[in-house]
């Protein structure tokens, strides 16, 4: 890798995902985005005194989805520890977390970079623990901060990798399949934007030919693929910088600023972390029953690696297509549901990818929010076959069935756009068009008869893209022949 | 068991309290107290012995995941001293 001349980066990363339950996960508190602040709290996750944790099995299961997916030992019986620390956030004073015996071990995740190579990152572990409140950092006149603690308690896992990442790209297509997976398996939303997946990274660089690895650093705060990406940049050249000039690095923590797109010291490792783990008196430690973990694996939902051999085996569709569906699991769904409705698997394909992703990518919508049904696109090109419509108006239609929800019927026939296909009105058509250019007649009956697609395109004209072009063709060819 | 100035102040540290040389050397003899109390635990031998996994009928028990009731935003600001009504609310922390 030329661009860190002499260097190598090492890094690995810690990932927290939201579960999706509805509840808290170890309270009966709603789990919800927007709510009014403190609105979803308890004496549980308050942490008033008295209040004993019960944990959610929903949260359990989705924590064995994931280390069953990408492969990991499931531990059948795992601990729960207190990480104390004081923060405003945190309520009771502690984390309840796993650290020395967590639910999930090793495991392994295949991503794809840019350039269709693929690469295999380790996983260190996967354990389970709660979320902290959230802080409202205030403007320089206020006094204080203020804290809603409607996250406070939202369950999490934390996805620890191996220190296989070697640069900052790797970095981020890990992380994306982590984000198909976590999608795929629905227990995550995984959008890092908001706040769904969050991203801490260790870092280091190692010269070239030496073994021992350098000492790394902790950047925290990446809340977008983008930041992660820069952040890693940023840290890395830092790292050089500093090793360059002959000097050491120091074993710091770093808050990434995504504004500033630079990362300002957090704390040093010297007055670090001391954060007294030990086994949480409130949780028997969580035992985990074959029959349970059995039947989590039959259900697993299929994961993107599997999805996209099957997506190009059964419906042949090209490889560069199938990544695209397989990589989004509703997209894929999508797709499946109209290839129920209408079996053309390569038409199907291309609309998606062309027209409907460039009018999510317009729109900033996900397919959820699409207004086209798989059920109406496969109306749409329904009457494409039939003849009712041309390809190009179908396009004209599409565009409003995206805007208005409408169906294709309804459009065409409010608009007029059905095909002309009687041949009295086209002969008409035809006539005129070719009345109107004799050159054009002569050069073709003398035998430029590559002339027609003009001939065609301007009955199209006149007939605002009404006329069935298989139609005209074959008048014009008709009456040219005279 | 002897506790150090030193690990003294650490503690109070971790804990965000800060306390003069008279607190230090006070709590550094109290605690050592308190530390030799505990240590009459390691009197029992453990050589062996597993940490407790489950007990029948105390095995970790789990929860469905349904929702419950919350607190209103009021009865959990109840008690909050220097609130605005929505949020709970503390001396400015600006190192995050």
């Amino acid at each position: 890798m030329t661009v860190y001349e002499g260097y190598k980066p090492v890094i690995g990363l810690e990932v927290h995902a939201q579960l999706t339950t509805d509840s808290k996960m170890f309270c009966g508190c709603k789990v919800s985005y927007g709510a009014s602040p403190n609105s979803r709290t308890c004496p549980v996750c308050l942490g008033l005194p008295g209040a004993l944790p019960i944990l959610n099995k929903k949260a359990v299961e989705y924590a064995l989805r994931m280390i069953l997916a990408v492969g990991g030992e499931v531990a059948l019986h795992s601990v729960f520890t207190r990480k104390n620390y004081f923060y405003p956030d945190l309520p009771k004073g502690y984390q309840i977390s796993q650290y020395s015996q967590p639910v999930g071990r090793g495991g392994e995740i295949k991503y794809s970079l840019e350039n269709g190579r693929t690469k295999n990152c380790r996983l260190n572990r996967i354990h389970l623990e709660e979320d902290a409140g959230k802080s409202l950092h205030p403007s320089s006149k206020e006094r204080y901060t203020r804290l809603d603690f409607n996250r406070c308690g939202v369950p999490l896992i934390e996805i620890v990798s191996e220190p296989d990442l070697k640069s900052p790209e790797d970095a981020y297509s890990y992380l994306n399949k982590l984000k198909q997976i976590l999608q795929c398996l629905e227990i995550c939303s995984a959008d890092m934007e908001k706040g769904h997946l969050r991203c801490d990274a260790n870092v280091s660089v190692l010269p070239k030919g030496k073994k021992k690895l350098g000492v790394r650093t902790e950047v925290k705060n990446l809340n977008s693929f983008k930041g992660v990406k820069r952040a890693l940049k940023y840290e890395i050249a830092r790292q050089i910088k500093i090793l360059r000039a002959g000097g050491t690095v120091k074993p710091v923590t770093l808050w990434w600023d995504e504004n500033r797109r630079a990362a300002r010291l957090m704390r040093t490792k010297e007055t670090s972390e001391d954060y007294r783990y030990f086994p949480e008196p409130d949780l028997w430690p969580l035992a985990i029953d074959m029959p349970w973990l059995d039947s989590i694996r039959r259900s697993l939902k299929e994961l993107p690696d599997h999805k996209y051999n099957r997506l190009v085996k059964q419906y042949k569709i090209r490889p560069y297509d199938a990544r695209i569906l397989a990589a989004d699991r509703l997209l894929a769904d999508y797709f499946e549901n109209v290839i129920a409705c209408y079996n053309n698997s390569r038409d199907v394909v291309n609309w998606i990818t062309t027209e409907i992703l460039g009018i999510l990518d317009e729109t900033n919508e996900s397919i959820t929010e699409f207004k086209i049904s798989p059920a109406m696109l496969a109306e749409l090109l329904k009457s494409i076959d039939d003849g009712i419509i041309s390809g190009r108006t179908a396009r004209q239609v599409f565009r409003e069935m995206a805007a208005t929800g409408n169906s294709a019927a309804r459009i065409i026939t409010s608009r007029g756009l059905r095909q002309i296909t009687d041949k009295k009105v086209l002969l008409k058509e035809v006539d005129k068009v070719i009345t109107a250019n004799p050159k054009q007649v002569e050069k073709y009956r003398s035998g430029k008869t590559a002339l027609l697609d003009f001939f065609i395109g301007e009955v199209m004209k006149s007939t605002q893209g009404r006329a069935n072009p298989e139609l005209v063709s074959d008048l014009l060819i008709q009456l040219l022949k005279k | 068991m002897p506790i150090s100035k030193e690990q003294v102040k650490h503690i109070a540290g971790l804990a965000h309290l800060k306390l003069t040389s008279r607190e230090v050397s006070r709590y550094t003899k109290e605690l050592a107290l308190i530390l030799d109390y505990f240590d009459q635990l390691k009197v029992v031998d453990t050589e062996g012995v597993e940490p407790e996994k489950e007990r029948v009928g105390e095995a970790l028990i789990l929860r469905e995941d349904k929702v419950g009731s919350s607190l209103t935003q009021t009865s959990a600001l109840a008690n909050a001293s220097g609130g605005n009504g929505e949020y709970f609310s503390v001396p400015r922390v600006i190192d995050k």
